[in-house]
């Protein structure tokens, strides 16, 4: 309404008129951001202040902004690191809890899922992009087919093999589906590479330089930028996959932390939550990718802009 | 390429087919792709096809499957659950899409317009990495209805609490919020980058002609932004149709089956009641179901039509 006024008005008030609400705009505009910075950073405050009070004060002093009875205990026993009495007496259910041994489960599958998937995707991203080889335009095809199939599709057959090869509660199993491929690391990696100028690969061709050594010495170097952020968002998507860890890795040797925060949530009281213990497992599975976020959120937020709609 | 070729000496006695499937290059592409290709094959083209096939019979995982043909998607379309299912799942896209994107598109201008601070930018993304179980559990302890802190915020100013997640009607919207908690920041860099590919000068032209912000907003940016719109609300549209990670750890399909989206009727036929055949039926119909979704929104979206000609 007001936007249809003020384009009525002449031009110089109009000008005048549009100086001062962008000041007036500008210092809203400020507020707006600081609210949803707020919004959007408060809640881990709150699991922090949760993880470090004393589970019985809490609930005596519900909205207290600051640790209530400050402690470490949670970390201590969701850590494995207090005996069971003690764990119970600190609200804790009673039931083994290791959240460094689901830390590092979940840290060797993510870290496997990287190295296997950014390797063999990389690999076949070169072929399709500069090698000639029969069906190559086909297969390709119906990689980025495999791109629209929705997970809930295979993952019930996937499912099922993992249990008849008899890998559950194995790595193997947790890894398997994502290890060798996934269409979309195949098809990020392709599009990068149709991009690079042929003529270094050319020349190197022309030194004899074989295929594999083009790729090795040639491209990899100068494609690392792509690669790096195709493991960042790889190691991200194995660390938070949820269902697959819960369906194939329930056992305390291979379970990851999503599953274990899961089993976590559904063992403790419905009554009386322990929430003191959740929230101090939750910043457990929260601190790695806030560091990677740390490390690398910068080259995360470029490359979004880069190619986030190609 | 045609150099190396010309020096190579002829093979007469290899056929040209041979060389096409065998010869050196093919080898090589043949090694580079069998990874991905034996990936592939395993992990989606056979289960999928498995999966299609298993829709069109009874199995339990324990006895030998039966074959019953269409039986799974005739019980399907007579299902009341399934179409509960399916509207609760509409329900959280309608929820979820719109106050998402509108919310995005405010906080890319807002960034674009402000500051170009790319922490700030960071700060926004944030919860896009985290693990969804883990902003789940947040939030479970965040909308708590006795000890939660947003109703504790909800006490002090004097307003009624709210049950959030344990009432059959506040826990869609509450879901739903959650995910826009956790997806907004993503969506509005995306759109942020969007915003940069829009040349200074329409803008420049937009003020000499007298046209105000919030007009320029709605003439220019909106409709130079549409191929970027296009892509995110095709994207996360499909990705809120198959929400689950939320639902698995906060409400499990309940209170009264107020939350039991297609995902977790999928879920609950398949793990919870052993029904693998109906439960494939399911997500075969959850695929084309997307894939009807994915065909009429380019259509409306003229996806690929810039008006940055």
């Amino acid at each position: 309404m007001t936007t249809n006024a003020s384009t009525l008005t002449t031009s110089a008030s109009s000008v005048k008129r549009s100086h001062r609400r962008i000041s007036v705009g500008k210092i809203l505009a400020w507020f707006i951001l600081i609210v949803a910075i707020v919004v959007v950073l408060f809640p881990f405050w709150w699991v922090i202040r949760t993880s470090l009070s004393t589970q019985r004060d809490m609930f005596a002093n519900s909205a207290s902004l600051a640790p209530v009875g400050p402690t470490t205990i949670n970390y201590a026993r969701v850590l494995g690191q207090v005996d069971t009495a003690t764990a119970i007496a600190a609200g804790g259910s009673g039931q083994k809890i290791d959240f460094l041994l689901y830390l590092r489960n979940s840290i060797i599958v993510a870290v496997l899922t990287v190295v296997g998937q950014v390797s063999f995707c990389a690999l076949a991203a070169y072929a399709f992009a500069r090698l000639t080889f029969p069906l190559r335009d086909q297969i390709f095809f119906l990689y980025i087919t495999g791109l629209m199939i929705p997970g809930i599709v295979t993952l019930i057959p996937n499912f099922i093999l993992i249990r008849q090869l008899q890998w559950q509660n194995t790595f193997f199993g947790l890894i398997a589906p994502s290890f060798l491929m996934t269409p979309f690391a195949v098809f990020f990696l392709r599009q990068f590479f149709l991009g690079l100028n042929r003529e270094l690969e050319e020349a190197a061709k022309l030194d004899g330089c074989s295929i594999f050594g083009v790729f090795r010495q040639i491209i990899l170097p100068i494609s690392l930028p792509p690669i790096t952020t195709i493991g960042i968002l790889t190691f991200v998507t194995a660390w938070n996959a949820y269902l697959w860890p819960f369906l194939v890795g329930q056992n305390e040797n291979v379970r990851m932390l999503t599953a274990a925060l899961a089993i976590f949530r559904s063992q403790t009281p419905q009554g009386a939550p322990d929430w003191t213990g959740l929230m101090a497992a939750t910043m457990v599975a929260l601190l790695p990718t806030l560091l990677l976020f740390i490390f690398v959120g910068r080259r995360i937020v470029n490359n979004i802009q880069f190619t986030g709609f190609k | 390429m045609s150099s190396i070729a010309s020096l190579e000496p002829a093979t007469p006695r290899r056929p040209a087919w041979q060389k096409r499937w065998f010869g050196p290059e093919a080898r090589v592409a043949w090694l580079f792709i069998l990874p991905s290709l034996i990936g592939f094959t395993v992990f989606y083209a056979v289960p999928a096809v498995r999966g299609l096939l298993i829709s069109f019979t009874n199995w339990d995982m324990l006895t030998t499957p039966k074959f019953v043909g269409t039986d799974n998607y005739t019980k399907l379309l007579s299902d009341p659950a399934f179409w509960d299912s399916l509207g609760k799942t509409l329900l959280y896209v309608l929820l979820n899409i719109p106050l998402q994107t509108i919310l995005a598109v405010s906080l890319a201008a807002l960034m674009d317009r402000v500051t170009k601070s790319s922490l700030i930018r960071g700060i926004f993304i944030m919860p896009w990495l985290l693990p969804p179980v883990t902003v789940a559990l947040i939030w479970l302890w965040m909308l708590d209805p006795s000890l939660g802190f947003v109703n504790n915020v909800l006490r002090t100013l004097g307003w009624q609490t709210l049950s959030f997640l344990g009432s059959p009607t506040q826990a869609m919207p509450s879901i739903a919020l959650i995910n826009i908690w956790q997806y907004t920041g993503y969506t509005a860099l995306l759109f942020f980058a969007g915003l940069q590919t829009i040349p200074k000068e329409v803008y420049e032209a937009g003020s000499i002609d007298g046209a105000s912000e919030t007009r320029m907003f709605w003439s220019l940016t909106i409709p130079l932004l549409r191929p970027v719109l296009a892509f995110v609300l095709v994207t996360s549209i499909i990705g809120s149709f198959q929400i689950f990670d939320t639902i698995a750890v906060t409400t499990k399909g309940g209170p009264v089956n107020a939350t039991r989206v297609i995902t977790w009727f999928i879920y609950d036929y398949a793990f919870g009641r052993f029904q693998m055949g109906y439960a494939t039926a399911i997500a075969v119909a959850l695929f084309v179901i997307l894939i009807a979704v994915t065909i009429a929104q380019m259509r409306i979206l003229n996806a690929n039509q810039s008006d940055l000609a």
